[in-house]
């Protein structure tokens, strides 16, 4: 199939050029809040801990999520790291795919793995439930699990 | 070599260069991220499911893959820096070479920070 290069002026609706702007702008707003966002997860759970990847467990994680500060910097990193990967890699899809069925294929594809895990990544988050380990008072004292 | 083009500003030098290597670690991190999501859904299951997952990353070769993935990440994030000052900063195209070095020195004191910490890591008791 021939490649054909759009005219960059040519009319385009409103709505959709609308949108890719607010695209490109999301991109550079998440990609700097992102930067700070995940230099500072990779700290916090992989290299200021004495043992580093090796202290992380089921434990660890009930550590982080008794707080709702890590709770919402998590959600927040899940969200915004989801949302800006999806829609960079559309924009990869649309520039190599040939066939315009594929193309859509694969975006919807995108978007509905994006719209599932963050629907489940959020889920977690917020319904986390460390009771369901038996030995959780040798970790959180404080906490009071019912039954 | 006939017909050759003359040089352009673009094709074949940094900026090419630092554009393809932006695209091959978003999209490395992209899936990262979606294993990674899966597998911290564990603790939602049962500590056993989740630590025992986790345990995958204990293992060396995957400790030395997340030297990899780090790598990847400061990378993408540094020169997606450098992408958007050269959107937004007057003098952001006239010095996107020089910015590329900078990222790249960024890159390489992070990673003599990280490096020896992550070995440290895997191979200490
Ligand atoms: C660490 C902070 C990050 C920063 C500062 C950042 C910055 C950027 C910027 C500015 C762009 C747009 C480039 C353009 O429009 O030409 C971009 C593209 C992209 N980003 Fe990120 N990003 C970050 C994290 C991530 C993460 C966590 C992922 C994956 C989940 C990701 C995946 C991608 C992908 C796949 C693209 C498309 C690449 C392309 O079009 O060639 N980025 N990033």
């Amino acid at each position: 199939m021939a490649i054909v290069i759009e005219q960059p002026d040519a009319p385009r609706s409103r709505k959709g050029a609308q949108w890719e702007k607010r695209a490109w702008i999301f991109m550079r707003i998440s990609g700097v809040i992102l930067i700070f966002l995940i230099i500072g997860h990779l700290l916090v759970n992989l290299v200021l801990p004495e043992r580093g990847v090796k202290a992380i467990d089921f434990a660890f994680v009930a550590g982080k999520w008794a707080s709702p500060f890590w709770q919402v910097y998590d959600g927040l990193i899940l969200w915004l790291a989801l949302i800006h990967g999806t829609n960079g890699m559309r924009t990869l899809v649309n520039d190599y795919s040939e066939r315009e069925w594929l193309r859509k294929a694969l975006n919807v594809t995108l978007w509905v793995v994006a719209a599932a895990l963050i629907l489940l990544g959020t889920l977690v988050i917020t319904t986390f439930d460390p009771c369901i380990d038996p030995n959780v008072h040798n970790y959180l004292p404080d906490l009071v699990c019912k039954g | 070599m006939a017909n050759r083009p003359a040089g352009t500003l673009y094709r074949g030098k940094l900026g090419m260069w630092s554009w393809v290597l932006h695209r091959i670690t978003g999209v490395g991190i992209y899936f990262f991220l979606l294993v990674h999501i899966l597998d911290t859904a564990l603790v939602r299951v049962s500590p056993e499911a989740y630590n025992s997952v986790v345990a995958s990353y204990k293992t060396t070769i995957v400790g030395l893959a997340e030297i990899g993935l780090v790598g990847a990440i400061l990378f993408h994030g540094f020169n997606g820096i450098r992408v958007m000052l050269i959107d937004f900063w007057r003098k952001g195209a006239k010095y996107q070479n020089q910015m590329f070095w900078v990222v790249l020195v960024i890159w390489v004191i992070l990673m003599a920070g990280f490096v020896p910490r992550q070995l440290m890591h895997i191979f200490g008791a």
